[in-house]
């Protein structure tokens, strides 16, 4: 995974609520079993039209968000499917960061499995920065000190988890993560569970 | 301290608590399907890793599949190439799979029950968002995704965070035609589609306990859709003559084992909760939903709400969307909304009780002209017991298409889904913008109402409809 430390550029404005996974990532395209090149996929039928030519008023399709590497979007964003390609079309997409007032939860943790950053804020500022958005100004992150920066104002503090910032900042893979750390408490609580629960571990004459 | 549900499940499976107040949680079970396990075979692969307990998984392909015939090869390649991945990818690490041709065939959520591979007490993933519905047994069971089906595999552990509690009480009796379906909507349309976000919510009550498992499995598959990543039922009597017998859950003596410690597994009548909300049954109309979102449901007898009506902007410019992408005016009466098609099926009503329930209304009955309407059992042993009863006989006397086991039209990512402005009553859990195929509109309902509307040719009152011939 990819570290995230600090980001910069303009952030596409979405002032949309329940934006949910579908919109990111129509479902025809979960076929796909690969994760990258997923890119052009994000946003599809808001940013393409049945003929694949490009909806001029889409947010991305328009200077300057084409390239953005920030989303500023409504409340829930990410909400319904758990699909994880939501995070990979906007990784391929370019965006690293999202900020809304809340997020799905499944879509929010994936966030921070693909070096992602989900940003939440309070819904007053999130209007605030949309008018700054949409007038095109630059927003800078930095995930160390926990704070957003638009143009020359006072930077904002924004929250996350301490060890999903450390994973962030570290580039670190969960599943390594578990198995070095915790190997041997999870052999132990087999252990354990085998004892009290034997029926777990006999899975039945046919499966 | 008394405890609910939810705390017994969590420390029952706490393996260790990490710094930054997350939890290390054990996983007992993973339900694997194509769409979001490529990905995580993948990772497996690149990393060298190996599944670490291969029999707790258990894969079924479901999303992709057709479901007009069954057999052969698969028409789209890009679904035939998914299936076989997941064939290839259960072969090669070892994990039970249930063949597309096979009996054992369905939907997860649908497969993993009838399986008794879902028991009460344990922890169950699947990288899909309506895993809630194994809750109804008293499993602690959620959606997740692709990169975490790759962590389960690897480490039969996942990263949690604990989530707060909500207890659900639901009391009286339901009056005839309503059903859980009409009880989940009406419970997501009052506390809203962020009503359970962060939230265990567990249904109790006296109308919990005279719930059928299909009616408890309908409630907790639609929690995901008030937020809620988890819905609870606890484990009784009825839970425990389900399960007995079938192919996965204990025998014999550890049976009586199991049923011993299930029997511990409800919240202490002390146990606090975060949330708490209480709804009367006898007061639920059946319900149809006239948006895009769950939470924008309604009773059958009621209008299209006004936009204008609505004083916060946000609110309003959210109910004007939704109603002009689904090509509604206020003030509509919603019964006498035409329809294009009807869809039976899906992991919220696709099981042998929501078939019976559908066939009731159809029996005798006609299909309206211009009416498109398919069944989708759950799963293909759902279907056979469906013909064994002659239920498969009722739907196409009354013209609806009898299809084979999958997900259907509850997703556009198969053969099965609508055309543009084609207008949809459909027993599926969403009701998404191009969730059953773009610019598709789909209102949701149970299976009794969707039958009924089919019948009718646009959105009805199942009690209302004339007697059939
Ligand atoms: S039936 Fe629909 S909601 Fe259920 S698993 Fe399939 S696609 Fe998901």
């Amino acid at each position: 995974m990819t570290p995230f430390t600090t980001l910069s550029g303009t952030a596409a404005p979405l002032p949309e609520e329940n934006v949910d996974t579908d919109i990111i990532f129509p479902a025809r395209f979960l076929l796909i079993t690969a994760r990258a090149g997923l890119g052009r996929y994000a946003f599809h039928d808001r940013r393409f039209d049945a003929q694949g030519a490009e909806i001029a008023g889409f947010v991305l399709n328009r200077a300057p968000w084409r390239d953005a590497p920030i989303l500023l979007a409504g409340a829930n964003f990410g909400s319904g499917s758990s699909r994880e390609q939501a995070v990979w079309a906007l990784l391929g997409q370019g965006i690293t960061c999202v900020i809304a007032p809340s997020f799905g939860e499944i879509f929010y943790g994936n966030c921070f499995r693909n070096g992602v950053l989900p940003i939440r804020l309070p819904t007053a500022l999130v209007t605030a920065l949309t008018e700054r958005a949409t007038a095109g100004e630059r927003f800078a992150i930095d995930l160390e000190a926990q704070t957003l920066r638009v143009g020359d104002d006072p930077p904002i503090a924004f929250e996350v988890g301490a060890e999903q910032r450390l994973a962030l900042l570290n580039g670190w893979d969960e599943t390594a993560l578990i198995l070095n750390a915790s190997s041997d408490d999870i052999t132990a609580f087999e252990a354990r569970q085998k004892t009290l629960q034997p029926w777990l571990y006999d899975m039945g004459a046919s499966r | 301290m008394p405890s609910t549900l939810y705390d017994k499940l969590w420390d029952s499976h706490l393996v260790a608590d990490l710094p930054g107040g997350e939890a290390l949680l054990y996983i007992d079970r993973h339900l694997v399907h194509e769409v979001s396990s490529p990905q995580a075979f993948q990772a497996l692969r690149d990393a060298g890793r190996r599944v670490r307990r291969p029999e707790t998984h258990l894969a079924v392909a479901d999303h992709a599949v057709p479901t007009r015939a069954r057999g052969g090869t698969i028409a789209d390649p890009l679904a035939s190439a998914q299936v076989a991945e997941l064939e290839a990818n259960a072969a090669a690490f070892d994990v039970p799979y249930r063949r597309l041709d096979g009996e054992g065939q369905g939907i997860v959520h649908v497969i993993g029950p009838e399986a008794g591979f879902t028991l009460p007490g344990i922890t169950l993933v699947c990288g899909d968002s309506h895993t809630t519905t194994h809750g109804a047994f008293g499993a602690l069971a959620f959606g997740i995704g692709a990169s975490e089906c790759g962590t389960v595999m690897a480490a039969q552990c996942l990263k949690q965070t604990r989530a707060k509690t909500m207890r659900v009480e639901l009391t009286g009796t339901l009056s005839p035609h309503v059903t859980a379906k009409d009880v989940a909507l009406a419970l997501i349309a009052r506390i809203g589609g962020l009503g359970a976000a962060g939230h265990a919510v567990e249904y109790i009550g006296p109308a919990v306990s005279a719930m059928s498992m299909a009616a408890r499995m309908t409630l907790c598959n639609m929690t995901i859709e008030a937020g809620g990543r988890i819905g609870l039922v606890a484990p009784d009597e009825t839970t425990f003559a389900f399960l007995k017998g079938r192919a996965m859950a204990p025998q014999g003596a550890p049976w009586d084992q199991a049923v011993a410690y299930w029997r511990t597994l409800g919240s202490d009548p002390e146990a606090v909760f975060d949330k708490s909300v209480t709804l009367d049954l006898g007061e639920i109309a059946p319900q149809v939903s006239w948006g895009t979102a769950p939470d924008d449901s309604a009773p059958i007898t009621a209008r299209v709400p006004d936009p204008t009506t609505l004083a916060d902007p946000s609110a309003r410019a959210k109910m004007e969307k939704a109603l002009a992408y689904m090509g509604l005016s206020a003030g509509t009466a919603l019964s006498g909304i035409a329809i294009d098609r009807v869809f039976i099926g899906s992991c919220t009503n696709g099981r042998i009780e929501d078939l019976r329930a559908a066939a009731a209304i159809v029996a005798g009955r006609r299909v309206a002209p211009g009416v498109t309407a398919i069944v989708v059992p759950g799963s293909t042993a759902t279907k056979h017991q469906a013909e064994h009863e002659g239920l498969d006989a009722v739907f196409l006397a009354a013209g609806f298409e009898w299809r084979h086991a999958g997900c259907s039209m509850c997703v556009a990512m198969n053969d099965d889904r609508l055309l543009p402005g084609e207008r949809c009553a459909s027993t599926s859990n969403r009701n998404f913008e191009g969730r059953q195929g773009p610019g598709g509109c789909t209102h949701l309902m149970s299976p009794a109402m969707a039958a009924a509307a089919g019948i009718a040719g646009h959105l009805v009152d199942v009690r209302t409809l004339e007697p059939a011939r």
